[in-house]
């Protein structure tokens, strides 16, 4: 498998660190509700067939994160881009 | 000899010794074993996995079931090698397998009489019965009787290696199809890789030799071959299997030097390639079904397509009197190919009623006998070795007898889909041709030829040579289509025939497992009935040869037995690999010493001058202790080397702790966020003591961080964690609060770091900082950190730490700095005996002194667990902030850290013992902890330990069970402060 970084072109997929879930967002801790927020983003995760937006890491070359769209039924990638815009 | 006068691809030049068995023979280059056995006219080549049943060669290719062979000797003994694939060269050495006391007697083989209770299930139904019988008594039986080859023992002294290669088309199998597609798309000007199992690439053209153009088929090969050489875009791998499929990367394994002797000098047993295709275009061909009858194992009996092979491509008559059995028209080509090689071929017996005119005319002309609906129902043999002297046949009801001594037969061709399956394809049956083709297919993978069910030449090259364009034009290459020469074509009809019923013998399915057609009646009897199941319950196909020549054969006959069709019984899944790949090429060189890179301190050479015992600690090696002559064991080397920091002053060498230097307007601000106490208040020029944790509330790492400018942080982390700790930093500021203006880098490799602790510590600095430098109490406080030079203008961090409770500091200088750094503080300790000490004395430092390290770090542990409550900041988040104050966390009565010691002094302490209330029963509902680290302390007398009691702050002075059943040890220990030495922590101010 093969993961399109931004930066440094199609680089095989030992290159990288896997994370999981790209769609949850931190909870806010000051909000009332914090301990049941923080408890679904650390602990549940769904489990999709299909297309997953995820979080993997260019350990191996330009130490980026990247959100990649993969297919986890065929891990076909349809993309990747950087975790909160280039700077 | 067997060896026909004339035909034939081997080199007559180029004879080559090899010894089977201890006796001396003689093949050719070109030569497989196999086929140099059976010029030798050694037919008898292996005993049977289980029965012990005397075996032959049954094919000509890597689906061999039989002719499995010890393949060279000592540390290069390879076992289960295929003598079929095994190339010939000179000095070979092979040993038949599976044998006792030799291979013509075997005492085992009385294994048939005992047949029934080896059959369908054995593994399953002999555990059954009572387990003391099954390891005592039955176990080591079949382990005896039932087996293959023997491992070598000796360390494999080859080397292996791993590479990558990149292509736009990866071309697998060099038969016709695949010289085809490699041609169309490498003239297109496509990167093309040509893959192909065997020695010589041709595939069924060296086999068949049908004529294309106005060339033989080996010739037309030849031609092809050169060509595609001869193109700077195309790269030819003979000796190259492609095992497996995966997400756009092709697993192949190259036997670089397995037709050698030895490998030459430098070069590789075996090589693991990883090819990147964005094309695949899968040519694997197809392999041949033997018929299902009593007795088909004999030595003898084998494959036609084989014997074709071993007559056109390696000059070889399989038999003096060879008779065909057959149900399709590709046998009687066989047949008459081999009548024109000059083998004696007597008999064509088809099961089917009629054949085509143009092959009994053909098998008339060359004075074959030839019988129509007719069945071979057993077979006769040679009382010594069983090789076959004779056939019973029944001809629409009436026996008769034949005599032969070889047996070629044929129940039809099995495309090799096993690649196309690799992604969850399911082959799809084809009635017509009576076998599965490819049903899905991997994305960017196309199939071709006789893999595809295509089985005419001129189909099969027209096939190979339009996808191959097409390949390349799908990347934008412009594709001309090699030009297709007319083609000798031959009949291809088929009736679909699986099994002879009512034939007298055991009726081999699978011969590499010995499994019959019987087992498969009891597996349907006893209702294992789905294909998965079968294949389970009696083995089928799960030998090593993954039941290439028996799976359809088998779901065929389990497809008669319960009346449905083929396809709705289905075939097994095809795994990765299609073909065996050894353990040692799949490490390459990641073995012994370099099963990882090993990283070595700055300081290395020095430590080993001094006669340091290394240790890993992950994948640095550090100095463990440095004894002296004269020092019994390493418990008094690492007393002594404690005492001196305690007395006088020693030097470790630490860089092996993460470092992370941080600069930007939010560094501060961010360093809150990670860590649970507070960071952006810390003055520059000073340390800190960090906690930082998960963020499901568990403590991840622990450190000092400095802050050398404004804008400018240094981290330290643990030496285990260093690269979780960059990566987790890294998602904080990328993903979580990307608004933050922080850039990191890691420094661990930049900056070499010595501690020195003991009282004379500070004048031992004072000598090695430049002039001007103030390192007075004042001028560098207790967590103080400044960047100043030493040695003469080398740039140096300095920090004030300490990890072992005495004054003590670190000193940071450009990595290439390190070992003179070393040498330099040894000359200014002279004076005071500064002594070099490692992690060992390090490690009981900080036992004595209660700092917490990676036991203590457990990934289980919060900050309140280790101590570390009243650190955190109420007054902002952090991550963990939130998880970390759940009830099961924040619960106090969590085990919590605290020293111990033991109530009789001369008892040893162990690190994993579970601490027990006195009186209290050694069970889990009462374990209150357990001991994390223990040390012996010079300092004290006697050991000493950290452990997690429930509320162990407010139990010090009770004693408690130290319960080590592990190692035996049940006594008292003493709950007590973990702060053993100077708790109140002057000597680090001083
Ligand atoms: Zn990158």
């Amino acid at each position: 498998m093969r993961i399109p970084c931004p930066y440094c072109g199609a680089r095989d997929a030992s290159e990288f660190a896997y994370l999981g879930d790209a769609t949850l967002t931190r909870p806010d801790p000051a909000a009332p509700d914090a301990a049941d927020a923080f408890h679904d983003y650390v602990y549940l995760r769904d489990n999709p067939a299909g297309a997953h937006s995820e979080w993997w890491y260019h350990s191996g070359g330009c130490r980026r994160w990247l959100k990649v769209t993969r297919d986890t039924t065929s891990h076909a990638i349809a993309g990747a881009e950087l975790a909160g815009g280039a700077k | 000899m067997s060896r026909l006068p004339s035909s034939g691809l081997v080199d007559r030049t180029r004879p080559l010794n090899f010894s089977f068995d201890g006796k001396n023979y003689r093949g050719f280059a070109g030569d497989t074993l196999a086929s140099a056995l059976l010029a030798n006219q050694v037919r008898l080549v292996g005993r049977s996995f289980k029965y012990h049943r005397p075996r032959g060669i049954l094919t000509a290719g890597p689906e061999e079931p039989n002719a499995l062979v010890e393949l060279r000797s000592g540390a290069r003994r390879e076992p289960n090698t295929r003598a079929t694939v095994a190339e010939l060269y000179d000095g070979l050495d092979a040993t038949s397998q599976n044998r006792w006391p030799s291979l013509a007697l075997d005492a085992l083989s009385l294994n048939g009489l005992v047949a029934p209770f080896l059959g369908a299930g054995f593994y399953y139904k002999t555990f059954m019965w009572p387990a003391s019988f099954w390891e005592k008594l039955y176990e080591p039986v079949i382990r005896r009787a039932a087996g293959l080859g023997r491992a070598a023992e000796g360390e494999d002294p080859d080397h292996y290696e791993k590479a990558n290669a990149f292509c736009d088309v990866l071309v697998i199998g060099a038969g016709p199809a695949g010289l085809m597609a490699a041609l169309a798309a490498g003239r297109a000007g496509a990167r093309v890789i040509l893959a192909d199992e065997d020695f010589l690439a041709g595939g069924r053209l060296n086999s068949d030799v049908a004529r294309i153009g106005d060339e033989p088929g080996p010739a037309f090969a030849a031609r092809t071959v050169a060509e595609l050489a001869s193109l700077p875009n195309v790269r030819i791998m003979t000796r190259t299997s492609v095992f497996g499929v995966y997400d756009g990367e092709y697993g192949a394994v190259e036997r670089v030097s397995d037709h050698l002797a030895t490998p030459a000098p430098f070069q590789p047993r075996q090589l693991l390639w990883k090819i990147t295709a964005k094309r695949a275009i899968l040519c694997a061909g197809a392999t041949e079904r033997p018929i299902v009858f009593g007795g088909n194992d004999r030595p003898g009996v084998m494959l036609a397509g084989a014997a074709r092979s071993y007559a056109n491509r390696y000059g070889v008559a399989v038999g003096k009197s060879v008779a065909f059995f057959a149900n399709n028209d590709s046998a009687w080509t066989s047949a008459f190919d081999l009548k024109a090689a000059g083998v004696n071929v007597t008999t064509l017996i088809d099961i089917r009623r009629e054949v085509a005119p143009v092959l009994a005319a053909r098998a008339k002309a060359l004075g074959i006998d030839a019988r129509t609906d007719t069945q071979v129902t057993g077979t006769t043999g040679q009382p010594i070795g069983g090789g076959l002297t004779g056939l019973a046949i029944r001809t629409a009801g009436h026996g008769g007898r034949i005599a032969a001594d070889t047996l070629a037969m044929s129940g039809g061709w099995s495309p090799s889909v096993h690649l196309t399956c690799h992604h969850g394809g399911k082959p799809v049956w084809r009635d017509d041709i009576a076998a599965f083709v490819p049903g899905g297919i991997p994305p960017g993978m196309t199939v071709a030829g006789a893999a595809r069910g295509t089985y005419g030449l001129g189909d099969i090259l027209a096939e190979g040579a339009r996808q191959g364009g097409e390949a390349a034009g799908d990347l934008g290459f412009a594709a001309s289509l090699p030009a297709l020469p007319p083609t000798e074509e031959t009949p291809a009809g088929i009736t679909a025939f699986w099994h002879v019923q009512g034939s007298k013998g055991p009726a081999f399915v699978d011969q590499q497992n010995d499994v019959t057609a019987k087992d498969l009646g009891i597996a349907f009897k006893e209702g294992f009935r789905a294909v998965e199941l079968m294949k389970r319950y009696t083995t089928l196909g799960m030998a090593t040869d993954q039941g290439r020549t028996s799976n359809v054969n088998g779901l065929a006959i389990m497809a008669e037995l319960t009346g449905a069709s083929i396809m709705e019984t289905g075939t097994t899944i095809f795994r990765p690999p299609y073909t065996p790949v050894s353990l040692g090429v799949l490490g390459g060189h990641h073995r012994g010493k370099d099963f990882r890179p090993t990283r070595l301190t700055p300081t290395h050479a020095w430590a080993a001058e001094r006669g340091a015992v290394f240790i890993e600690t992950g994948p640095w090696l550090r100095a463990q202790y440095f004894p002296k002559a004269g020092e019994a064991d390493w418990l008094t080397t690492v007393n002594r080397e404690v005492k001196a920091v305690r007395a006088s002053v020693g030097l470790i060498d630490v860089s092996t702790f993460g470092k992370i230097d941080l600069q930007g307007p939010d560094v501060g601000a961010f360093l809150d966020r990670v860590y649970i106490n507070t960071f952006s208040t810390l003055a520059v020029g000073k340390a800190r003591y960090g906690v930082m944790l998960r963020e499901d509330g568990i403590v991840m790492d622990d450190g000092t961080t400095a802050r050398l400018g404004p804008e400018h942080y240094v981290m330290t982390t643990t030496t285990a964690n260093a690269a979780k700790v960059y990566q987790h930093l890294e998602f904080c500021l990328q993903v979580l609060w990307p608004e933050l203006d922080v850039t990191l880098a890691s420094v661990s490799e930049q900056w070499a770091q010595i501690a020195i602790a003991g009282p004379r510590s500070r004048e031992v600095l004072a000598r090695v900082v430049d002039a001007g430098v103030d390192v007075s109490n004042e001028g560098l406080p207790f967590m103080g950190a400044v960047e100043r030079t030493v040695m003469g203008g080398v740039k140096a961090r300095l920090f004030r730490l300490s990890f072992s409770g005495e004054l003590g500091y670190e000193i940071a200088v450009p990595a290439r700095q390190g070992e003179a750094l070393a040498r330099a503080l040894m000359a200014a300790g002279e004076e005071f005996g500064i002594t070099p000490y490692g992690i060992e004395a390090l490690g009981v430092m900080r036992i004595e002194k209660g700092h917490v390290s990676g036991n203590e770090l457990s990934g289980q542990t919060s900050a309140g667990d280790l101590g570390f409550g009243k650190m955190a900041s109420t007054k902002k988040d952090y991550i963990g902030r939130v998880l970390a104050a759940r009830p099961g966390i924040a619960d106090p009565e969590r085990p919590c850290l605290i020293g111990f010691k033991p109530v009789d002094p001369s008892q040893r302490l162990r690190a994993g013992a579970h601490f027990l209330k006195l009186g209290a029963p050694a069970d889990m509902a009462h374990d209150e902890g357990y001991m994390t680290s223990v040390a012996h302390s010079p300092h004290l007398g006697h050991w000493i330990g950290l452990g997690l009691l429930k509320n162990g702050p407010q139990r010090i002075g009770e004693r408690v069970r130290a319960y080590d059943p592990v190692r035996g040890n049940d006594f008292e220990v003493e709950v007590c402060s973990p702060g053993f030495i100077d708790p109140n922590g002057e000597r680090l101010r001083g």
